[in-house]
């Protein structure tokens, strides 16, 4: 039998270097980021000022939006075959006048290179007058999908966030609509509805202080669309309530301007900003971070840290490990039942010097096994930053911790790994974290198969492709320090 | 969010610089209060008065507001604080309650004690300015009150939330600080156990504000998280 002995040095000094993680890239820079929308295939997001990014994978962003009215916070929601945009236009400042005009606009395509690109004449939905309680800027929209009704929420930290209520075919105001106050003490808030619950997300902090911002988004939940909308604390949101969803971390602070996209059944992502990315100088960016759900309240995610782990099966808890034989630890047998009278010495660890040499070349299966911190269980997982991506994160390659065998999804629906990463669709992985914690994992593509499939458990200790199903733990991941 | 910052701190600067309200829109209205106070305030008509259901404090002797500019509530560190709410500084003194309608000279200020019943749970101290045609922005507000106890209450925390930095103090004992660039939440900050003791306990507070709305609220809570409402409320 052939044997490989070389160990992988760049993927044991990446490991040395410290963890990175992925964040958007391209040029990804943006304020009050719009609830992001695919149109014919791409991303699209709206900010302040007018403008926003587009990408073609939700990973790359570029600018080249186009949102006439400039202004500030916009959002965008589709209905039917239309996109509503709604924006405000302001005169305002935190110590400036605060005349506001929310207005909202249609297009039938975000695309501004299709001669379908037209945006409708700006329809005035709500208004406040320069002394009254309210600042009319950072609308927020919402078709309820259990009513089919439209709403609008606004405002920011001067005065009240109002709630209107829009016609979901003119995008106008509903005729006789009165305002109705659901909070204080934030800004650029938005909507969602989730399991009978309402909730309103809205930024808190302060704002635009470059790395200095407090920025963070908080939340509150009602029963119904026009409040009252209570904290986990039982805090009115017109009392100042509001549980945070998303602050400052990974060199990033000042997170704003939520926004929902749900990719999947049990696969949501949050778009924001954070005001300042201390590695793009302190720049305002873009972010997509997993959206999860504990307790029905929203909690953002982290963004997927670079590391080596034990890949878990939420089904029964094994890990995934190369098919190899397992080899047994010398030494640290004891006879625990008599005294023991040797000193304590702490034993090593198994390494890939270890083991490696009774791997076989080539390709070699996987399945999944009691996870023992073995070298055939470690897998390092890195970015690929070239080989584009999917909404929020870069395509991934996992490797065994040391080596450059790379898992891989094979023509026949199966996983495997191949002795040397090359690159290819089927060696790179999709990753995703699920509402509840657990993970998604996707190959980029099957070879012969058109069907989007995902790593799975199909026995508590055989892995396979099918179907990803949020409602099956078969389905679902954890990658482990331990 | 606002358009761009370099608007914002102009905008900023010229509502620092002049700082008032428009008088043509206050003019005054029914009771003596003016038209831009009487949606948030009322004047007291008993000699004293209970805290809401949920023991929120209403009744204030508000001193006008004292010129202290800021361009950004973001310089409000614990530090600054300090000096800025010296209680040396207190206009009359933490001791004794001030008259209605009293002056007092602070630094080139002649400044009135206003004695006012807040219609909401809190206190809209931009609202105040406002409504009295006084500067708004860049400024210090000093608060006071007593409540009246007829018994010890031990063991209960003065809650505070304020916007933005607040100090507060219990018979002139310092018992909360707030600082940074703060929104007014409810229960954002409380202070360590206290017992409001029977008879008189004096209430100042010094809120201090640059550019943005400004208000808090007050109450007190018992160890279960319960309000506290056994109390009356004088400002005489």
């Amino acid at each position: 039998m052939k044997t490989r002995r070389t160990i992988y040095l760049p993927a044991v000094l990446m490991c040395m270097t410290g963890l990175t993680m992925s964040a958007q890239t391209g040029e990804p820079y943006i304020h009050d980021p719009s609830t992001i929308m695919k149109c014919d295939g791409k991303y699209y997001t709206f900010g302040t000022g007018g403008g926003g990014l587009i990408s073609e994978d939700g990973y790359h962003w570029h600018g080249g939006g186009v949102r006439p009215g400039r202004g500030a916070a916009p959002d965008v929601l589709k209905i039917g075959d239309r996109y509503l945009i709604a924006y405000s236009a302001t005169g305002g400042g935190l110590g400036g006048g605060h005349s506001g005009k929310v207005l909202t606009m249609w297009n039938k395509t975000l695309d501004p290179t299709s001669p379908d690109f037209e945006y409708s004449e700006p329809i005035e939905v709500a208004y406040s007058e320069d002394n009254e309680d309210c600042d009319a800027i950072d609308p927020g929209l919402l078709l309820d999908p259990t009513t089919g009704r439209l709403w609008l929420s606004y405002g920011t930290y001067f005065g009240f966030i109002r709630l209107v209520e829009l016609d979901p075919t003119t995008g106008a105001r509903k005729e006789g609509n009165e305002p109705v106050n659901i909070a204080i003490d934030c800004e650029a808030t938005d909507l969602l509805y989730r399991d009978g619950w309402y909730y309103l997300l809205g930024t808190h902090g302060t704002c635009c202080d470059g790395p200095n911002s407090t920025y963070n988004i908080v939340v509150g939940r009602s029963r119904n669309v026009e409040g009252p909308y209570l904290d986990n604390m039982g805090r009115d949101m017109l009392e100042g309530g509001g549980k945070m969803v998303a602050g400052s971390g990974n060199r990033r602070t000042g997170a704003g301007h939520f926004g929902r996209y749900i990719e999947d059944d049990g696969v949501e992502k949050m778009s924001l900003h954070f005001e300042a990315d201390f590695d793009r100088g302190g720049r305002s960016v873009l972010a997509v971070l997993p959206l999860l759900w504990k307790n029905d309240w929203p909690v953002a995610g982290d963004p997927f840290v670079e590391d080596t782990y034990e890949i878990e099966s939420e089904r029964r808890g094994y890990g995934l490990e190369l098919a190899v034989d397992f080899i047994r630890m010398q030494g640290g047998l004891h006879r625990f039942w008599e005294p023991q009278k040797e000193p304590v010495e702490p034993l090593k660890d198994q390494t890939l010097e270890d083991v490696i040499a009774t791997w076989p070349a080539g390709d070699i299966d996987v399945r999944i096994g009691d996870y023992m911190f073995r070298p055939h269980q470690k897998w390092t997982v890195t970015a690929v930053p070239d080989a584009g991506g999917y909404l929020g994160a870069p395509y991934y390659k996992i490797t065994i911790e040391g080596t450059d065998r790379a898992l891989c999804a094979t023509p026949d629906r199966e996983v495997s790994t191949v002795e040397h990463f090359t690159g290819a669709d089927e060696q790179l992985w999709r990753i995703e974290q699920l509402i509840d914690g657990t993970y998604r994992i996707m190959p980029k593509a099957v070879p012969g198969c058109d069907e989007e499939l995902a790593l799975i458990s199909v026995a508590d200790s055989t892995p396979s492709l099918g179907k990803f199903d949020f409602s099956s733990d078969n389905s679902k991941w954890n990658f482990r320090k331990r | 969010m606002r358009t761009t910052r370099s608007i914002m701190r102009g905008l900023m600067y010229s509502a620092l610089t002049c700082g008032i309200a428009t008088a043509s829109l206050y003019a005054s209205g029914k009771g003596g209060l003016s038209s831009g106070l009487t949606p948030y305030f009322s004047k007291p008509e008993t000699k004293s008065a209970t805290p809401n259901a949920d023991g929120f404090i209403g009744r204030w002797l508000m001193l006008e507001p004292v010129d202290k500019p800021n361009r950004s509530n973001t310089v409000f560190t614990d530090s600054y604080l300090r000096e800025a709410f010296d209680p040396g500084n207190c206009p009359g003194g933490m001791s004794e309650l001030p008259k209605e309608g009293q002056k007092i000279k602070v630094g080139k200020q002649t400044l009135r004690w206003h004695s006012l019943d807040s219609k909401l749970f809190n206190v809209k101290l931009f609202r105040f300015a406002t409504g009295l045609e006084k500067q708004y922005y860049g400024v210090l507000f000093w608060v006071v009150t007593a409540i009246d106890c007829e018994e010890d209450i031990p063991d209960v925390r003065m809650s505070v939330g304020s916007n933005s930095a607040s100090m507060w103090w219990i018979n002139g004992e310092e018992a909360v600080l707030l600082s940074g660039d703060r929104r007014m939440v409810m229960d954002d900050c409380m202070s360590k156990r206290l017992t409001l003791k029977k008879g008189r306990n004096i209430i100042n507070g010094a809120i201090i504000n640059g550019p943005g709305m400004s208000d808090f609220c007050v109450r007190f809570l018992h160890e279960n998280g319960t309000p506290v409402t056994n109390f009356s409320i004088s400002n005489q």
